[in-house]
């Protein structure tokens, strides 16, 4: 829908400057070395010696272990507990598929679509309120500003699945040490399974958990999702992985690791082993420096953004800890503010409500985008709201 | 620790004991530990037993759907068995003609594409990220190459009436029918051939849309298994088939090899038109067939009401693990509602899927070139010289064999003889690795799928064994 509405807009005004702050899409080029990984591989697949043909859908035995010992250093997961696949959305599908269709969910109230649209497809709602846009049989957990963003978990009813994401996208709120406990304790007398969204992890500032593992306990009550997209400028060469710890049992003890690795070899055969290698050299020491200091480019965006919504008086929330920036327009619509501010300052932003009905009053701009793009896109912005 | 335990950790060994009354400590199971004041016979010395007993497991049910499945996906199966024959026989040079993998290089005209699209993701101008073209956005968002589209659509469907909006690229095969499985629900019927190519089935009853496994007849309850002989020309009686929703139908055929002909998918267009199904066609292997058997079902006059297509680049560029496929859904084919299925497979791919890797399309619009096709039938000819030296081996060894025609897969008989067996005694004698028909439905017992994918001068040599082992 934000696709069309800027094809309309750019048809309309065909010579404005239109920059994007919507879409989440990384804009800066790949670090050379990563690349250069990559070419190469990719080359020597014309060479006797260097051909790889099928490799294990889990993905190969290098990567899962620089992601084990790179990621989680310290943290203990075993590469055996890794899953490499092609992106987050690719599992969150496949993680739906392991849990069927007989299984409560709760997400958060904004939260990433795909987390909703996946739990529909698959059958585990009933029918929407076209009203609030919610889903029946579907547990929403609000997270605003007058809960600090973390949901009120005593007012939350038990399901079997909870979809946390932190840092989070659209709000950009990283949750802190004493939420994660709560939220793996609330997991554990409810027998529930945390599936954690740590996608955005590497643009945590503040020393706040970047990976739900870091609480005690997590191993039996979580799996947890993430991606290179965000992380290496990976959003077009596809890479993901997901966790699930060995000590993640279903009600009658079986091994939820064993069901999710038939599901990873029936029903997907593997990333790209291009992708891994890039993936590999991203997690070099050469690579993992480089890839920082592009994460630190976007970080540096969401600076400039944050200063320029506080100028003009307006609450941003988000942009310190994630590359978005979650803006209250209290009263409003948001619909109505994404089409003022794309009429009167040709920038595409996305409305909240796209991510829930407690969404309706924010407005989500993203931090990702050429320097350049940041700075005009604030300076109209600075000019159109104050 | 028990008092029990106490009391026989410092009088026994946990090897040997002639207190337990035999030695086979196989038998026992730590969780059968004994209850405290009674010893039935069997104890075993487990340190903690306690540990086990209060492992933390959540309240969360497991999906009876994957409770279903009777044992791994089968190719990891095969994979075991490969790795644990090799450590058997560390000196063995163990040939695999099981998994069918390709292993040939990639032809350097779709290689240096992938290489320059690698190095332009470094560049400003050559960076993209989301497969968003540049320019115009299309209103269905595929997250695929646009060019990529068009030039799969004109290569492979040229004056077929599938258009470059109908063709959803993705990272394969396997892939797509789970995608298309998670598209139908859990609420369709569908039939396979059998025997067939395993995803079609293990995803059918991921999904749920099947019964129970029934051990007496091999099948899962609810599937209609459609008979593939010798007897029927490895085509179904159509007329002795259920109407079921989906029809899986794939030509040439894995595992058999088999072509249906112009005049079969006729009639199995037809079978789907009275019936109201939807045939999901796997044409993966179209670029094998020789003769003039249909490459594909849109071919085939009323079939884009009834059919949607997948294929791969895996069998013809070597991408088994760079990952390109893609599922051509044509506008006429349309729910009982009148909705277009294209639309929610769409919303599908948008939702649980993200594109295949830009790296990959790259290659593949390579792979569709004129210099790219002349290419990948270069890499699909030496395969199929492979399959020719298999059958001849075969045949001359007065075996029946199939396929290896139209299919890089040599289908071989060995009638009254249990699959599994033959592949362990295959293996065991000549160090080759194939795939044991039952493991592609009850329709494959008795016979074994020979791939034809292996360096030339490994396929003769598993050739010289087989000859070795049945002269």
């Amino acid at each position: 829908m934000i696709w069309t509405r800027e094809i309309e807009h750019k048809n309309k005004y065909p010579n404005a400057n239109v920059i994007s702050l919507g879409i989440g899409d990384t804009t800066e080029p790949l670090p050379d070395v990563v690349a250069l990984s990559m070419a190469n591989y990719a080359r020597k697949l014309s060479t006797p010696k260097g051909y790889r043909g099928y490799g294990a859908e889990q993905g190969c035995k290098a990567l899962r272990k620089a992601i084990a010992e790179t990621v989680y250093k310290d943290i203990g997961i075993k590469d055996s507990e890794v899953f490499v696949s092609d992106g987050a959305q690719g599992d969150i599908c496949r993680l739906q598929l392991l849990f069927g269709s007989n299984m409560s969910v709760a997400v958060q109230d904004p939260t990433f679509p795909a987390y909703v649209d996946s739990s529909v497809i698959i059958g585990q709602t009933g029918d929407v309120n076209r009203e609030s846009g919610s889903y029946q049989k579907i547990e929403y957990m609000a997270c605003g500003p007058h809960n600090s963003f973390f949901p009120d978990l005593s007012k939350t009813g038990r399901t079997d699945i909870i979809f946390f994401c932190s840092p989070n996208n659209p709000t950009g709120h990283a949750a802190s040490f004493e939420q994660l406990e709560q939220l793996v304790q609330f997991a554990q007398e409810n027998g529930s399974i945390i599936v954690y969204d740590s996608a955005y992890a590497v643009y945590i500032k503040d020393g706040r958990p970047r990976s739900i593992y870091e609480v005690p306990g997590a191993r039996k009550v979580a799996i947890e999702v993430s991606s290179f997209s965000k992380i290496a400028g990976f959003t077009g060469v596809r890479l993901g992985w997901t966790v699930v710890p060995e000590e993640l049992l279903y009600s009658n003890g079986f091994p939820v690791i064993k069901d999710y690795n038939r599901v990873v070899c029936t029903c997907f055969n593997g990333a790209s082993r291009i992708s891994q290698a890039g993936g590999l050299a991203c997690l070099s020491s050469e690579g993992f420096k480089a890839v920082l200091s592009l994460v630190d480019y976007y970080k540096e965006n969401a600076e400039i953004l944050l200063e320029t919504f506080k100028s003009v008086g307006l609450r941003a929330y988000g942009g310190e800890n994630a590359p978005y920036l979650w803006v209250h327009f209290p009263g409003s619509n948001s619909w109505d503010v994404f089409n003022e501010i794309l009429e009167k300052t040709h920038i595409i932003t996305v409305p909240g409500s796209g991510f829930g009905p407690a969404g309706k009053e924010f407005i989500r701009v993203t931090a990702f985008g050429h320097r350049e793009n940041i700075l005009e896109a604030s300076k109209r912005l600075r000019s159109f709201l104050s | 620790m028990s008092a029990i335990n106490q009391i026989v950790s410092t009088s026994i060994s946990s090897s040997t004991s002639t207190f337990l009354g035999h030695n086979n400590l196989k038998n026992i199971k730590p969780s059968s530990v004994a209850i405290p004041g009674k010893i039935n016979g069997v104890v075993k010395c487990v340190a903690s037993p306690s540990a086990e007993k209060t492992a933390y497991k959540t309240k969360v049910s497991r999906n009876e759907n994957l409770a279903k499945l009777q044992a791994g996906y089968l190719f990891p199966e095969i994979a075991r068995r490969r790795a644990a024959h090799m450590l058997k026989y560390p000196d063995a040079q163990v040939i695999s003609l099981g998994i069918g993998d390709t292993t040939e290089p990639i032809p350097e005209v779709i290689t240096s594409a992938m290489s320059k699209r690698s190095y332009a993701l470094s560049t400003v101008d050559g960076y993209s990220g989301y497969g968003a073209e540049q320019g115009e956005k299309a209103l269905f968002v595929y997250l695929s190459s646009q060019q990529l589209r068009a030039a799969i659509a004109s290569t492979y469907y040229a004056d077929l009436g599938i258009e470059e909006d109908d063709i959803f690229v993705s990272d394969g095969a396997k892939s797509d029918i789970s995608r298309l499985q998670v598209l139908f629900g859990s609420n369709v019927t569908m039939a396979v051939q059998d025997p067939s190519y395993p995803a079609y089935v293990d995803s059918s009853v991921i999904l749920g849309q099947t019964g129970q496994f029934q051990k007496d007849v091999e099948k899962y309850g609810n599937i209609e298994y459609m008979r593939c002989t010798p007897e029927n020309g490895f085509f179904p009686d159509l007329s002795t088939v259920r109407r079921t929703d989906i029809i899986f139908f794939c030509s040439p055929n894995n595992p058999t090899g088999y072509a249906a002909s112009r005049e079969q998918l006729t009639r199995l267009v037809q079978f789907a038109k009275e019936n109201g199904s939807i045939i999901v066609y796997d044409s993966a292997y179209a670029m094998y067939v020789s003769d003039d058997s249909p490459r594909s079902i849109f071919e085939i006059p009323g079939a884009k009401e009834v059919a949607l297509e997948v294929s791969s680049f895996s069998k013809y560029a070597g991408f088994t693990g760079v990952r390109l496929g893609w599922t051509a859904i044509p506008k006429d084919l349309l729910y009982s509602d009148g909705f277009p299925l294209a639309k929610d497979f769409n919303r599908i791919v948008c939702t649980c899927f993200n594109g295949a890797s830009n790296i990959a399309q790259a290659g593949g619009l390579a792979c569709v070139s004129a210099e790219g096709i002349k290419a990948m039938h270069e890499v699909v000819g030496f395969y199929k010289e492979n399959t020719a030296i298999i059958v001849d081996t075969f045949e001359s060894l007065g075996f029946k064999v199939y396929g290896g025609k139209n299919a890089p897969y040599v289908w071989v008989h060995f009638p009254g003889r249990s699959s599994w067996d033959v592949f362990s005694e295959i293996l065991e004698k000549t160090h080759v690795v194939t795939t044991p028909g039952s493991g592609f439905g009850p329709g494959g017992e008795g016979f074994v799928r020979v791939s034809a994918f292996g360096h030339g001068e490994n396929v003769l040599e598993a050739c010289r064994r087989f000859k070795q082992l049945y002269k």
